[in-house]
Parts: structure tokens; sequence; C-alpha cells
């Protein structure tokens, strides 16, 4: 199974049927799958803490919802994340493709990589960093965790990891 | 009329209704003048509360009302087309639109100055955008929710406040009642 089918499947495993999207080049893929996927409702947003605020509505309708952005939106949803998505206990996983790491062609992206862990670790936001293909495997383990803790969670997805899926 | 008398006006239709309310002055007025479990308080987060209401609407049957106001669809003008290519036939879209930034001291927007928000609606796809007169919300909103259709209603009012304390209950109490609410009408 390819990782793009994977993540996906695992979405869909753990009950999760609405999507945003904001798109990156390293997650083309996975956006797809979600596309082709019945069981999820894809809903692309115009930035990202629009998207949170969409996945807030979806999750107190009933509906696990997760979001899928670049690191650069971590310098976008600070507040949405604290003052809505923290503050009203929402599980929301955030599958982020982790740019300006190792093998990135584009200088400026590595502007916001350096800050993206920092970031996330003032939040407080419990942080999973996918480098290798084989880490995909413990998807199913964070989404569980996501929601049985009903916090928003992130998992980087870097380019070596696109690289070997 | 102001945001106040607007929203008063409007209690006899909304009270049975989810309603998903903007940040500040809004949230603090509907929950002096009729606190219900079927309404969600924003705390925070500017600009959202369309975001938040299409999201739930998208994700069950019951109607959803989103009230929100032309500073906030302003910070957060992404939602426009968003709504418009997302069509929910239970979502209505309420902005009311005092031309200023109520909850900050009435700083004026640019929805009060040569911005339509009627016209921004229309241009990004939304398709039964509604302009009205504060004095005819109640009226309009009322065939609104009759029509079965997604509408944006776009209340021109007066800019004003009245004295209101803020909300001191819990976040996740909101949450928490609300959800209990939402399953209610969708179990039943």
């Amino acid at each position: 199974m390819s990782v793009n089918k994977k993540i996906v499947a695992d979405l869909i495993e753990n009950g999760v049927e609405f999507v945003t999207t904001v798109p990156c080049k390293q997650l083309a893929g996975v956006i797809d799958e979600i596309d082709r996927s019945d069981s999820i409702y894809h809903i692309p947003s115009n930035k990202e803490d629009e998207g949170m605020g969409l996945c807030a509505g979806a999750s107190m309708g009933g509906k696990r919802s997760a979001i899928i952005m670049q690191n650069t939106a971590i310098g976008v949803t600070i507040n949405t994340l604290v003052t809505l998505i923290q503050y009203y206990h929402i599980a929301l996983p955030m599958l982020i493709s982790y740019r300006g790491e190792l093998g990135e062609p584009v200088a400026c992206q590595t502007e916001m990589a350096v800050h993206t862990k920092a970031l996330l670790a003032q939040l407080n936001i419990p942080t999973y960093h996918f480098h290798a293909a084989g880490d995909v495997d413990e998807l199913d383990a964070i989404l569980k965790y996501c929601f049985m803790s009903k916090k928003p969670v992130a998992i980087l997805t870097d380019a070596s990891f696109w690289k070997g899926a | 009329m102001i945001r106040s008398e607007v929203l008063k006006s409007i209690i006899p239709i909304i009270t049975d209704k989810l309603v998903v309310c903007n940040i500040g002055l809004p949230s603090q007025e509907l929950h002096l003048m009729d606190d219900q479990p079927s309404n969600f308080y924003m705390l925070g987060t500017m600009g959202l509360s369309s975001s938040i209401g299409l999201g739930l609407a998208l994700a069950q049957k019951d109607k959803v009302i989103a009230i929100d106001g032309d500073g906030s669809v302003l910070t957060n003008f992404g939602t426009l087309p968003t709504i418009a290519n997302n069509v929910a036939d239970n979502f209505i879209l309420l902005i009311i639109d005092n031309g200023s930034y109520g909850s900050t001291g009435d700083q004026p927007t640019y929805a009060g100055l040569r911005t339509s928000l009627t016209a921004v609606a229309e241009a990004c796809g939304c398709e039964n955008v509604v302009e009205c007169r504060a004095e005819d919300t109640a009226t309009v909103l009322q065939q609104a929710l009759d029509s079965n259709q997604m509408t944006i209603i776009v209340c021109k009012c007066e800019s004003g406040n009245i004295p209101v304390p803020v909300i001191d209950m819990d976040p996740v109490v909101i949450k928490h009642r609300f959800m209990q609410e939402v399953q209610a009408r969708n179990n039943g």
C-alpha cells in the first residue's frame, strides 16, 4: 500500500469523515487520495485558520475532522489553535508537510522550518516527525491518541519521508 | 436599530435553532438576552463564526444560523468562496453589518465605507444573498429558514452598543452542552 493510501486508510479507520486542506507540493498525492475517498468530505479552505474553524464546526456536529497543511501555516494559525482548538478541547489531527528540511530546494522555506518545532513546543502541541517511510506506521496510534486526548496533534512529514514513500 | 436591537428582534426565531455566535459583544448580548444550550458562543478567534457554522451545517442535519459581523467577515474573507462552493441548505449566515468594529470601540470598517459585503458574497458565487434593513431582519430570516436554501443575509444596521457583562461560562461547558443539543436533535 502506498503511503498516501495508508494515510487515508488510517484516517478512515479512525472515523475521520471531514478533511480540510491547503495544498503543498509534498501533499499533492495525499490530497488526491482524499478526493478519491467516498467516505471523507473534502473541503479545501483558503487559509488554514478558516480550515480549523470548519473542522471545529464539523467536530461539534459529530464528525471527526482533520486538517492537511504546510508548516508555514503554524505562523497563520497560532491564535486559532490557542483560543479555539485548545481552549474548547477540540481534537484536531494536523498532517503537516515539513518544508525547509533536508532536500529543500526553496531557501525561504528554511525560515519557517527553523521555528516550526519550537512554536509547536511552545504551544504544548504533541508533535511527531515522520522522516523515514516506515514512520507512517505510527499514524494509527497518533490518531487514536488525538481523539482520546481532545487535543490538536501535529504530524510533521519531511521531504525524506515523501521521497521514500 | 443597533445590533442588540436586531438580536432582540430575532430571538423569537433563533431561540430554538442552532446558533453559532460571533466573538465579543454579539455573543455577550445573545448570552444576556437568551442563553440556550443551542447557542455556541465564541470566546475568542475573531472571524471564524461563519466557518464554524458551515462546518457544523455540513456535518449534521439540523438548521444552523451563524451570526457574524462585517468586521469579522472582512477578517476571514476567504470564507465566502468556501461557503459558495460547499452549499449546505441547512445553513444561514447572518451578517450584522453596522459598518464598525463594535467590540473594540466602533472604529469604522471598510464595509461601512465603499465595500459592499452583499456584492462581495455574490461575486464569490453565493446564490441567495439578501441585503435588508435592520427593521426587516426577522422577516428576512424567517423567509430564509422557510426556503430551505442556504442564504447569506446582510443586515444593515446602525453602530452602537449596550453595556453587557462578559461571558463567564467555561469554553468546554459551552461546547459540551451545545454538542449534547446537536446530538439530541440529530437522534430525534
